[in-house]
C-alpha cells in the first residue's frame, strides 16, 4: 500500500478459540466503519489429518472427536459413515437409534449454549448464567450414557460403543420436558423483546447469494434462507424415520440465526422424545473383520453445520488419507461478506452469530508494530454492550446501571 | 511463606489461555463461573489482561504458532503466579503426540521461559469442573 | 429432481471426463485432467447448482490427486471431482478461488500441505502453518513424512 496516512487496524485475537483454530482477526475500520477484515489462522492447527495416518480404524473416532469439544458426536459420526460407505458395512438398527439421540442431545446442549454466549456478548449476563445453567442436566444425562460430559466418542465403525439403557429412558424424557419450558421460554424472550429486535435486526446481515458463493452450511445458511441441511437432504442414521421440519429464515441476520438455532432446538427435543420412543431392540454393533481398499465420503449435521470427512483405505489397518472439514471452515471465512460495513460494535456479535465454537473467553491483543490502535476483546465487548445500552433508551426501556455495562 | 504467597492464595483471579485445545477444557472452565459450579463465591474470577491475574488455566496442546505467544502471556502475569496445566494435552500432550505442528507440553514451554515456574497439573480430557476445583485447591494449599 | 435430471445436467461436460464413476447411489466421482478442472468445477457450482464442500489434496506417490467435492443437496449425492497433477517438481492447477470464495482458505491450505500452486489465487498467503515454519517443507507429503 502507497497512502500515506496509515489506516487503524483492529487486532481481534489470537486467543479466540475456533473449533480447530484459534484466529487473528485484523479489521481495518474508517471511523466506527469496518472497511476489510483479514484472518490469520494456524494457533491450533494440531495436525490432525497427519496423526490420522498413524492411527488405526478404530481409534480414529477417538481422535476426530476431539477436532471440536461440542461437535463431538458428529465429527466420528461423518468418519464412521465415510468408512462405512466403502467398506458396504450397515450398522444395526438401535444403532443408528442411538447415534440420532446422542447427536440431538448435543445439539440441544450447543445450541443453547449458544444463546447464553449470545446474551453475553449484548450484555444480557443473566440469559447467560440461566441458559448454561440449563444445559448441564444434559451434559449429565450424555454422562450417564456414555460415560464423558463431553467428548463421547460413542461410534465405531459398524454401530456404537456404549448403548442406552431402557432404565434411563424415563429420565431422559422428563429432563426433556424441562428443558422444553426453558426452551420456550427463550425463544419467547427473543421473539418478544423490542431491545432484541433492535438490537439484532439487520445486523451482519449474509445475503443468500454471498452465502452460496461461501458455500456456508448448518444454521449461518438456514438463517440466510439456504435450505441445507444434511440430516433432510441425505439422511443418516434414523433421521429419514423421524417426524421433523427443517427451520429456515429469509433475513440473514443476527436475528434470523437466533431464531433458526431456537425453534431448531425445540425440533431437536422432538426428535430425541420420538427416536426414544421408536428405538427397536437388538445389537448396537455388527462385528466388522477388515476394512477393504477404497474411499468413502461421509457427512453428518453438526450444530454448526455440515461436518464432512473424506477416507481412503489401501487394505491395511490405517486410512492413507483422512480429510476431515469442520463447519466453521467455510463459515468463518464468510465475516468477509457479512462484516464488512459493520459498526465495530457490532462485529463481536456478528462473528458470534456463526456461533464458531466461541467459549467467550478473554483473549489477548497482539498489536503489530505498524498499528496504531489496539482494541482487545474486552474493549469490543464493552463497545457491544453501550450499543444496546443505547438502543434501549431510545426505545424508552428502562435504563441499564451502570454495572451492567 | 512470603507476603506475597501468602496474598497470592486467597481470591484468585485466572486468565485463560487457549494454545490449540479442541474447546472442550475451555467450556468446562466457562462452566466453572455458571450457577452449578459458581466458583465466584471463592472470589476465582475470570480476567480479561493477564496482568491482572494470579493464575493462568493454560489449556491444550501447545502448537508451533502459539508456543511465543505462551510464553509472552507468562511474561506479562505479575509473579508469583501458578500455571495450571488443564487437560490431558497441556498436561502431556495426550492424543495429539504425534502432531508435527504440536510442540508443547505446557510445562516444557513454560519451563523454557522460566526454569522455576510454578506448574500444577489437572488431568482428564476434559477434566470435570470438579477436578479442576480440587486441583485449584491442592495447588494452593501446596504452596 | 431425480437421478436422471442430474445425468442430463451433467451431459454438458462429459466430454471433459475422463468417466463417470458411481460407486454408490448418493457417491459419484467424476475423474478429469487437471487442466479441464476449473471448467468442470465452474460448471457444477454455475450449471448444475452445486454446494461447493471441500477439496482434498492427496499425495499418491506418483502424482498428486485434488479430490474436489461437491454436494448436490436436492438429491443428498456427493459429486466428486477428481483430477491429477503428475509434475510432482512444480505442481500447479487453476485456482477455483476465483468463481468460488467458499475455496480461498482451503486452496492456501493445501499450498501450505503439499505446495501445490493455485494459479490467479487473489490472496495466496500461508494459512495453516506457523510464521517460522521452514519454506518449502510440505508436511503432507510422502517424503517429509518419512
Amino acid at each position: 500500500m502507497k497512502e500515506t496516512v496509515r489506516k487503524p487496524v483492529l487486532a481481534v485475537g489470537p486467543f479466540h478459540p475456533l473449533q480447530e483454530e484459534m484466529e487473528f482477526f485484523q479489521l481495518t475500520v474508517d471511523g466506527e466503519i469496518v472497511t476489510d477484515i483479514d484472518v490469520r489462522i494456524s494457533y491450533n492447527h494440531r495436525g490432525m489429518e497427519g496423526i490420522a495416518e498413524t492411527m488405526q480404524y478404530d481409534q480414529i473416532p477417538f481422535l476426530v472427536s476431539r477436532i471440536c469439544g461440542i461437535c463431538s458426536a458428529s465429527h466420528p459420526l461423518a468418519y464412521v459413515q465415510a468408512v462405512e460407505d466403502f467398506a458396504g458395512i450397515t450398522p444395526p438398527d438401535r444403532a443408528r437409534y442411538v447415534r440420532t439421540i446422542i447427536n440431538e442431545l448435543e445439539r440441544i446442549h450447543s445450541h443453547v449454549l449458544w444463546v447464553g454466549l449470545a446474551g453475553h456478548f449484548i450484555g444480557y449476563d443473566t440469559v447467560f448464567m440461566w441458559a448454561w445453567k440449563y444445559r448441564e442436566p444434559v451434559l449429565d444425562l450424555l454422562e450417564k450414557i456414555t460415560g464423558n460430559r463431553n467428548n463421547y466418542g460413542n461410534v465405531r465403525v459398524g454401530g456404537c460403543r456404549e448403548d442406552i439403557p431402557d432404565e434411563l429412558k424415563p429420565e431422559i424424557l422428563r429432563e426433556m420436558d424441562k428443558i422444553e419450558k426453558k426452551v420456550d421460554m427463550l425463544t419467547k424472550a427473543v421473539l418478544d423483546d423490542p431491545i432484541l429486535h433492535a438490537r439484532l435486526k439487520g445486523v451482519g446481515t449474509l445475503t443468500k447469494k454471498d452465502g452460496i458463493a461461501y458455500a456456508v452450511t448448518g444454521p449461518t445458511a438456514r438463517g440466510s434462507g439456504i435450505k441445507v441441511d444434511v440430516r433432510h437432504d441425505d439422511p443418516y442414521a434414523a433421521y429419514g424415520e423421524l417426524d421433523w421440519k427443517v427451520i429456515t429464515q429469509e433475513q440473514g441476520d443476527v436475528f434470523a440465526k437466533a431464531v433458526v438455532r431456537l425453534l431448531e432446538t425445540s425440533e431437536c427435543i422432538k426428535m430425541v422424545r420420538e427416536a426414544l420412543k421408536k428405538l427397536p431392540g437388538g445389537p448396537i454393533a455388527v462385528e466388522v473383520k477388515e476394512i477393504p481398499p477404497g474411499e468413502g465420503c461421509g457427512h453428518a449435521e453438526a450444530p454448526r453445520g455440515e461436518t464432512f470427512h473424506y477416507v481412503r483405505s489401501d487394505g491395511g489397518n490405517r486410512p492413507v488419507r483422512h480429510k476431515m472439514r469442520a463447519p466453521s471452515y467455510v463459515n468463518v471465512p464468510s465475516f468477509r461478506a457479512s462484516c464488512i460495513g459493520q459498526h465495530i460494535a457490532d462485529v463481536t456479535l456478528t462473528l458470534a452469530a456463526v456461533d464458531p465454537c466461541y467459549s467467550c473467553t478473554e483473549r489477548l491483543a497482539v498489536v503489530d508494530s505498524h498499528n496504531s490502535v489496539i482494541h482487545d476483546y474486552d474493549s469490543l465487548l464493552r463497545l457491544s454492550r453501550e450499543k444496546t445500552a443505547r438502543l434501549k433508551k431510545e426505545i424508552g426501556a428502562p435504563e441499564m446501571r451502570l454495572e451492567d455495562i | 511463606m512470603s507476603w506475597k504467597t501468602w496474598s497470592l492464595k486467597k481470591s484468585v483471579w485466572v486468565f485463560h489461555v487457549n494454545t490449540g485445545a479442541c474447546n472442550n477444557c475451555d467450556i468446562e472452565i466457562v462452566n466453572l463461573l455458571t450457577p452449578k459450579f459458581d466458583v465466584e463465591r471463592f472470589g476465582m474470577k475470570l480476567v480479561g489482561s493477564p496482568r491482572h491475574a494470579d493464575a493462568l488455566l493454560v489449556t491444550g496442546v501447545v502448537t508451533r504458532q502459539a508456543a511465543p505467544r505462551l510464553k509472552e502471556v507468562y511474561r506479562q502475569t505479575p509473579k508469583p503466579c501458578v500455571v495450571f496445566a488443564i487437560g490431558a494435552c497441556a498436561c502431556d500432550k495426550g492424543i495429539f503426540h504425534a502432531g508435527y505442528h504440536v510442540v508443547g507440553p505446557v510445562d516444557k514451554i513454560v519451563r523454557e521461559e522460566d526454569p522455576n515456574a510454578i506448574i500444577a497439573y489437572v488431568p482428564g480430557c476434559p477434566p470435570k469442573p470438579e477436578a479442576m476445583i480440587s486441583g485449584v485447591v491442592k495447588a494452593l494449599s501446596a504452596l | 429432481m431425480n437421478k436422471k435430471e442430474l445425468d442430463n445436467k451433467l451431459s454438458g461436460i462429459r466430454d471433459k471426463l475422463l468417466g463417470v464413476e458411481q460407486t454408490s447411489e448418493k457417491r459419484m466421482y467424476l475423474p478429469c485432467e487437471a487442466e479441464n478442472c476449473y471448467s468442470v468445477c465452474k460448471f457444477l457450482f454455475e450449471e448444475v447448482g452445486c454446494r461447493f464442500v471441500i477439496v482434498t489434496g492427496i499425495d499418491a506417490e506418483d502424482c498428486f490427486e485434488l479430490l474436489y467435492h461437491f454436494s448436490y443437496d436436492q438429491l443428498g449425492c456427493i459429486v466428486t471431482v477428481k483430477t491429477f497433477i503428475h509434475d510432482r517438481d512444480n505442481p500447479s492447477i487453476e485456482s477455483i478461488a476465483q468463481i468460488l470464495p467458499g475455496a480461498e482458505w482451503i486452496e492456501r491450505e493445501i499450498h501450505d500441505e503439499l505446495g501445490i500452486e493455485f494459479k490467479n489465487h487473489p490472496n495466496m498467503r500461508r494459512l495453516i502453518l506457523a510464521d517460522d515454519w521452514p519454506e518449502g517443507v510440505y508436511p503432507l507429503r510422502k517424503d517429509t513424512k518419512k
